[in-house]
């Protein structure tokens, strides 16, 4: 079922092949890791410079959270081939647990980058706990099923969050309630207030933490990929009853993709949450973990380096759609939809890919050289 | 006495539920896909009744059917024009075109009709609550109503996939596709048609909705959306009995966790009830097995 | 190897002309307008898509009559220009949008419009030193160790408060029982006062259900727990579209308690269709009605109408007293309007601090701020009879 929902059989089974040689993770580590490097240099170099105006420069932490979730969820949807609607989720128990163990640690040391170290490690912890405590009895189920539990998973963390209270008292301990009112707490020592969320955050991301996180999921990610155990995840996959019967064990294997995913999806909620001073459970809904979603898909099911640049250019474009004013997220629709349409439908694909070989400027002569090459060399 | 209230209100949320929850089920059937633009459709039926009421006066039934017939003609529409190019492309595409097509819904909805809400007049209007228990329990005809047109849409739905050659046709097409093509059923027009009863079913549950819950804003389908979408998993996705009875529990454990339980967790607890199902029975209530081929 | 270095340039030129594309957006909004060198440049974010459109749009239009109003009562003077940007009632977008106000020359903020994202526009707002005065971010925490941030909003818990202090006055035998929305940062801080002051004062609530963000609810369960508390009067801290909803559904099953609600309250006789008579009876505090008398309401009132084709609620009177606050605050300080943004903060904050006081639609007498940021005026508390607001 699962392979029917995601269509992977293809893809998986010719990424598999190539993951083995290695061929492939090289290339796609030496292409991920160079986009996040040139795109850092550019951006810093344009922000430098005042080529980039204040919106995009506002981004650039944002945009850092979403490529590491999109590399996060592409774990869970590509690599082990299921379908997850709960990200967000994960990602508000780390930006939450994050944003009390900053404050908390404020309260005790001024030395900014072990501060962001530690709320970023505990920020992911959490996460890998509420992962595993969720995937332990789930991931025996199939597909679209698991998909469901996934988003009923989310809305309950959402939901969870809006009695929440957390505050430091007068001696810097961290104190919680789930009603209401935190006794004996200032204003300004509540650091989580229910559905008014997190307030009075102090905002340490920056755009260095943000590459950082980056390429530590990409690594993460593409070292699992290309592990014996991304193989078995992998193998799992493409054929469940195979991978049983040559003695693998499916729900190990299954949690194991599924909690990395919700670790690195806490350390980067975590970036977020350190970079507004204000961040409500609401942000966290259905739309969030969708919004992850379309970044994996449009950047292809699978493909790293494609999802980097999806969630990129997908973050940036609603503000640059800000000049259709009214028309804006009208625009943003009918965008979305014309290029699923385009990318995904085979008769457009093609002749999408007919014109691009006609212009693209690195075609060798004569049509289906380059292919023969690789073949050639795979061979060799 | 509130005992019975409750089960009251939970069954006529559940009934709208259910109604919504038959679209995301029926097209689940037959085209394997997550349709989540399902609940925008919901959203433009009722402000199209509202349309046809307020502001070109017509009566409530006739606006009724009306919004039916545009939210037949949206959803063919949407079929046409942005799942069928992505057919037996993976239902992950389509997944995502849905969002896109459901944030273009109600971007439309908020620049056609504005971002003030809506009032929505009661379809039942002017029919008065009945009283019963010496006047302790009062049933309003929006509940007794709502019940009463899913009892009639399940067993009108449930004889026409049955009985009829398009349903049976239908049937066809969701249990092999290819295979039905072979028979030579049509099965473009198959899921043309399960879009067109889903959406005007849609349109149906709109105006009940409204009429008993009388908020109206382009937002207004997203929520109720989802909630039905758990109610078509819970009762097993793609079974037409499942549906009713995905949707009419999900709204009595809404209702009674909110009256017993707590209000502010009421939706945290429908979906752990949800997970809870799951994990005892994999496919939901009705849902069929999966069997696997080695 | 040769494929893969070529993907990879083919990458980072199309990375490149995206950034480029986003980079050109950007700078062709800062150059362009016709705003010239004598023309204050105002600006905000709302939501003006989402469920929260209503607020945004309502800001929008509300600065936009103060500003046609002003622009041509003094053709010679001082112009003044006003862009509202969409935030979607997020705080992540609210900073995008900001951003892109920065970016287009901004030299005021009215804005945010909602609590969570003026919190962290705020922050923003006062590392970059740019006078911040908001129309309805009522949370405490937009304020807060922010010098050059003001409300013209009352704050949550002090609506709470003051709401407390009524209710415990007007209705000392009351049963109070409580119906708000816990995913709104709005309902959940205007309760927080409430409680705090109610019990404070030795009372009881005697009973408190909740509802989550979603306007269709089905208000059953916590009516009926209203109703088997005994509770004669129903305080709702929520927005005017929930309430409404309350109201029928009360209505529906035979509840008539008084209902007592808040300033999100005023907007519910304009509701579209909906039966004026359901609203009988419900007080609500709050600073603006449409349906007062004076002059100024009046004239603001008229214009709104004629320009939106529908009364305008408490937000767009917000935002038309701020448009009026800071350009009046503005030709105080006696700066040129091509002052620098840091400039004109410095300025504008020692005309805020420093006594200056302002009359406007949404306070009965003058308003004046403190240096906290929290705005000094007193709300009145009306009553609906006969399908409008009495003042008590």
């Amino acid at each position: 079922m699962a392979d029917r929902i995601l269509n992977l059989k293809s893809i998986g089974s010719r990424g598999l092949k190539n993951a083995v040689k290695g061929n492939e993770y090289r290339r796609e580590a030496s292409i991920s890791y160079g986009i996040l490097i040139i795109g850092y240099i550019l951006l810093s170099l344009g922000a430098a410079t005042g080529l980039i105006g204040h919106n995009l420069q506002g981004q650039f932490v944002p945009i850092c959270v979403y490529v590491s979730l999109a590399v996060s969820l592409n774990l869970v949807v590509g690599i082990s081939g299921e379908l997850s609607l709960g990200h967000a989720g994960f990602m508000a128990v780390g930006a939450f647990s994050g944003i009390v163990m900053e404050r908390m640690l404020l309260a005790h040391m001024s030395f900014e980058p072990a501060v962001m170290i530690l709320s970023m490690l505990f920020g992911a912890c959490m996460a890998a706990i509420a992962g595993f405590i969720i995937g332990i009895p789930i991931l025996g189920l199939r597909g679209d099923y698991l998909a469901i539990v996934t988003l009923a998973f989310g809305e309950i963390i959402r939901n969870f969050m809006n009695v929440l209270y957390f505050g430091l008292d007068e001696n810097g301990h961290l104190k919680f309630a789930f009603n209401h009112t935190i006794e004996g707490i200032e204003n300004s020592q509540r650091i989580i207030t229910g559905a008014i969320g997190a307030t009075g955050t102090k905002t340490i991301s920056t755009f260095n933490w943000g590459l950082l996180l980056c390429i530590f999921t990409v690594f993460v990610v593409l070292n699992m990929k290309n592990s014996k155990q991304g193989r078995a995840i992998m193998a799992i996959r493409d054929n469940r009853i195979a991978a049983e019967s040559i003695g693998l064990d499916v729900r190990k294997y299954k949690l194991m993709a599924f909690v990395v995913s919700a670790a690195l999806a806490g350390m980067a909620g975590c970036l977020f949450g350190l970079n507004y001073s204000t961040l409500v459970p609401l942000k966290f809904n259905f739309n969030t973990s969708v919004l992850i979603l379309v970044f994996v898909v449009l950047g292809g099911v699978g493909n790293i380096w494609g999802c980097i640049i999806a969630a990129t250019v997908l973050t940036i474009l609603p503000e640059a759609f800000r000049q259709f004013a009214d028309y804006r997220m009208l625009t943003y629709a009918i965008v979305l939809i014309l290029v699923m349409i385009c990318t995904y439908n085979p008769t457009i694909k093609a002749r999408v890919t007919a014109i691009w070989n006609r212009i693209n400027p690195f075609k060798k002569k004569g049509g289906d050289k380059p292919k023969k090459k690789k073949t050639g060399k795979e061979a060799a | 006495m509130n005992f019975l209230t409750n089960i009251i209100s939970g069954l006529s949320l559940g009934s709208v539920y259910a109604i919504i929850a038959l679209g995301y089920t029926m097209v689940y059937g037959i085209s394997k896909m997550l349709n989540f633009a399902h609940g925008d459709v919901i959203m433009i039926g009722a402000y199209m009744s509202f349309v046809m009421t307020q502001y070109i006066g017509a009566n409530g039934w006739i606006a009724l059917l009306v919004a039916m017939a545009v939210c037949t003609l949206l959803g063919i529409t949407i079929e046409r024009l942005a799942y069928r190019p992505l057919r037996g492309t993976g239902s992950l595409a389509v997944l995502i075109t849905a969002i896109g097509v459901s944030y273009f819904l109600q971007n439309m909805a908020l620049l056609i009709w504005g971002a003030n809400p809506k009032m929505f007049t009661s379809l039942f209007k002017g029919m008065s609550p009945v009283h019963a228990a010496g006047g302790k329990l009062t049933i309003t005809p929006e509940s007794i109503l709502t019940i009463a047109a899913n009892i009639v849409i399940m067993i009108a739905l449930t004889l026409f996939v049955s009985k009829t050659k398009a349903g049976k046709a239908m049937r066809a097409v969701s249990e092999d596709n290819g295979a039905a093509q072979l028979m030579g059923i049509n099965v473009n027009q198959s899921i043309s048609l399960t879009f067109a009863i889903g959406s005007g079913l849609a349109a149906v549950a709109g105006v009940l909705m409204c009429s008993a819950y009388p908020i109206l804003m382009p937002t207004t389908g997203a929520m109720p959306g989802i909630k039905a979408f758990t109610a078509a998993v819970f009762g097993g996705i793609g079974s037409i009995p499942g549906a009713m009875i995905g949707g009419l529990i999900l709204g009595l454990i809404e209702i009674f966790s909110r009256a017993y339980i707590s209000t502010e967790l009421s939706d945290a607890i429908v979906f752990a009830c949800l997970i809870i199902v799951l994990l005892v029975k994999p496919t939901g209530l009705l849902g069929k097995k999966i069997s696997e081929k080695v | 190897m040769k494929k893969t270095w070529a993907k990879v340039v083919v990458v980072a030129i199309s990375c490149m002309m995206v950034f480029s594309f986003a980079a050109c957006g950007s700078k062709s909004g800062g150059s362009g307008g016709d705003a010239g060198d004598n023309t204050l440049k105002l600006g905000s974010t709302g939501p003006l898509t989402g469920p929260a459109a209503i607020y945004g749009n309502a800001v929008k239009n509300g600065g936009q009559i103060a500003v046609d109003e002003i622009n041509a009562a003094n053709p010679d003077g001082v112009q003044v220009s006003w862009q509202v940007e969409d935030d979607e009632g997020d705080g992540e977008k609210a900073v995008n949008a900001y951003n892109k106000l920065v970016d287009d020359g901004m030299q005021v903020l009215l804005g945010s419009v909602t609590s969570g994202a003026c919190v962290a526009v705020a922050e923003k707002t006062f590392e970059d030193r740019v006078f911040t005065l908001t129309p309805s971010a009522s949370q405490t925490a937009v304020t807060e160790g922010k010098d050059n941030v003001f409300q013209l909003c009352f704050r949550d818990p002090d609506q709470g408060t003051i709401s407390a202090d009524y209710i415990v006055e007007n209705f000392p035998d009351a049963k109070v029982g409580v119906i708000y929305n816990n995913a709104s940062d709005y309902s959940a801080g205007i309760f927080d006062g409430f409680k705090k002051e109610f019990e404070a004062k030795g009372k009881e609530i005697v009973a408190v259900e909740a509802f989550a963000d979603d306007a269709n609810t089905d208000f059953q369960a916590q009516l009926n727990s209203m109703k088997n508390a005994g509770a004669d009067l129903v305080f709702v801290p929520n927005y005017y579209t929930p309430v409404s909803n309350i109201l029928v559904q009360a209505d529906k099953m035979g509840y008539k308690p008084t209902f007592f609600g808040c300033d999100g309250v005023d907007g519910i006789l304009t509701l579209e269709n909906f039966d004026k008579n359901l609203a009988e009876g419900v007080y609500l505090l709050t600073p603006f009605t449409a349906s007062a008398e004076d002059e100024k309401t009046q004239k603001f009132v008229e214009a709104y109408k004629e320009a939106y084709g529908e009364e305008p609620n408490q937000f767009a009177a917000d935002a038309y007293d701020c448009v009026y606050a800071a350009y009046d605050a503005f030709a105080k300080t006696g700066l040129k309007a091509d002052a620098s943004a840091a400039d004109i903060c410095e300025a504008m904050v020692s005309q805020f601090t420093g006594g200056f006081s302002y009359e406007g639609l949404t306070a009965s007498g003058s308003m004046k701020w403190k240096e906290t940021g929290e705005v000094d005026k007193m709300p009145a508390v009306y009553v609906i009879e006969g399908g409008k607001y009495v003042e008590k």
